[in-house]
């Protein structure tokens, strides 16, 4: 049984570590928004870029069209991008992701395909090196990074295409965690190259035809697909950002609920304690003066 | 008054520019064009340079750009750029940055085609510093 000081300091304890969980939850909450508004500020640029692809993608035929589109046509060494958050602390957020590109490592390596990993945020590498450290081939972090911006995912797509253009794979995937509300977040797997082109609606196919292209179809394409891919990974990174953000809120949401139930459990231990130790001295006196 | 249309210049950060406008000066890869409104079907990439907006009301706005591309329909026009900044907010050091950096990706470039594309971009880059210094 625990002295009375002992609880007294341990309620002080977890006292304090509510208010750290509290503050978290309240930074995150202020971050979820900002990241919010960066992910739906994004959205016109590759909403438009999606549109834009559809419509050019349609006007080029098969032969010309880019390798990052087409692939190379085998599909033996794939690439992953796994993208994860910077730091721990918010629930099964890094791990789902890891979870989700786990899987599909040991599906690719069963079918005997060659897996190369390229991680960006240092949770996932933490994650992923404890199985695949062999296949990591880079780390990518952004941790000094205080808000994404479209010349870091940029700089990873041109990473990836500069890889692709040397022959290093054949296939990239991108894993990130889709962001569906505060609460919920999706573990997503997305192929970016061979970029699967958005298929263009049916009415548009009148009007792709009257487009006049400067310079040429293929040479727009052939620009507008490695643009497409940074805007991806943009996203991904964005989405990636709020989904954090909002899994930290929760996570900590819980912490802080859960150290207010501890507190008061520990309090009702602590007061029944007292009582019975006040019991205990009244009765030692009742008795003692009893015996006189 | 010049008919209007609209106009909207997107970055991948934000919306910069949507509104009526009576005419748009894109530096096209193959040469300036101004877009006004009923402008035939076109889609083209851009250079770094400048872009003029003049807004219903004949007020001009400048931008500057970093390539991208354009997409011009008879109803309107949307320029997405790769970066854009207000003219006001331009950064000498910025374009030097650049600069700097295209410079070194001329000396990397491994192959040939690299390279003339890399010094195409590099003489666009200059040719912009030039434009806007004396501003």
């Amino acid at each position: 049984m625990p002295s009375l000081k002992d609880l007294r300091n341990r309620i002080a304890s977890v006292k304090a570590t509510q208010k750290i969980t509290k503050a978290m939850q309240m930074v995150a909450a202020a971050k979820l928004r900002r990241a919010q508004e960066a992910a739906e500020a994004a959205r016109p640029y590759s909403q438009r870029m999606g549109a834009v692809l559809a419509n050019i993608a349609a006007a080029v035929s098969g032969d010309d069209a880019p390798t990052l589109m087409t692939g190379t046509g085998r599909d033996d060494v794939h690439l992953l991008v796994v993208a994860t958050a910077e730091r721990g602390l918010c629930g099964g957020f890094n791990s789902q992701i890891a979870r989700l590109a786990r899987e599909h490592i040991r599906r690719l390596l069963r079918d005997g395909k060659t897996v190369k990993i390229i991680t960006v945020g240092k949770k996932g590498a933490d994650i992923l090196r404890r199985d695949h450290a062999k296949l990591i081939i880079e780390r990518i972090e952004l941790r000094d990074v205080k808000q994404v911006g479209f010349v870091n995912a940029d700089a990873i797509a041109k990473n990836i295409t500069q890889r692709f253009a040397a022959g290093e794979f054949d296939v990239c995937t991108l894993f990130y965690s889709e962001f569906k509300s505060v609460i919920s977040q999706v573990p997503t797997a997305q192929q970016i190259i061979p970029a699967s082109a958005p298929a263009a609606p049916a009415a548009d196919a009148s009007a792709s035809s009257i487009y006049e292209y400067e310079p040429d179809a293929g040479q727009i394409l052939s620009d507008l697909i490695p643009r497409n891919i940074s805007v991806q990974i943009f996203r991904a990174l964005l989405e990636n950002a709020a989904g954090e953000m909002g899994a930290k809120m929760t996570a900590m949401d819980n912490a802080t609920r859960n150290a207010g139930d501890m507190i008061s459990k520990l309090t009702i231990t602590y007061n029944r304690q007292r009582q019975a130790q006040i019991t205990k001295e009244l009765i030692e006196i009742i008795s003692g003066a009893e015996a006189l | 008054m010049a008919q209007s249309f609209k106009f909207e210049l997107v970055s991948p950060e934000r919306l910069l520019v949507s509104a009526q406008v009576e005419s748009v000066v894109i530096p096209a890869t193959e040469g300036e064009m101004t877009v006004m409104a009923n402008h035939a079907p076109v889609m083209t990439t851009i250079k770094p340079g400048v872009v003029a907006i003049t807004v219903a009301g004949g007020k001009v706005d400048r931008y500057v750009v970093f390539g991208g591309f354009a997409d011009i329909l008879p109803e309107g026009c949307t320029l997405l750029a790769e970066s854009a900044i207000h003219v006001d907010q331009i950064d000498r050091a910025d374009i030097a940055r650049r600069i700097k950096e295209a410079q070194e990706d001329l000396n990397d470039a491994a192959d040939h085609h690299g390279r003339t594309k890399a010094e195409e971009y590099l003489g666009q880059l200059t040719t912009l510093q030039g434009a806007i210094l004396p501003a």
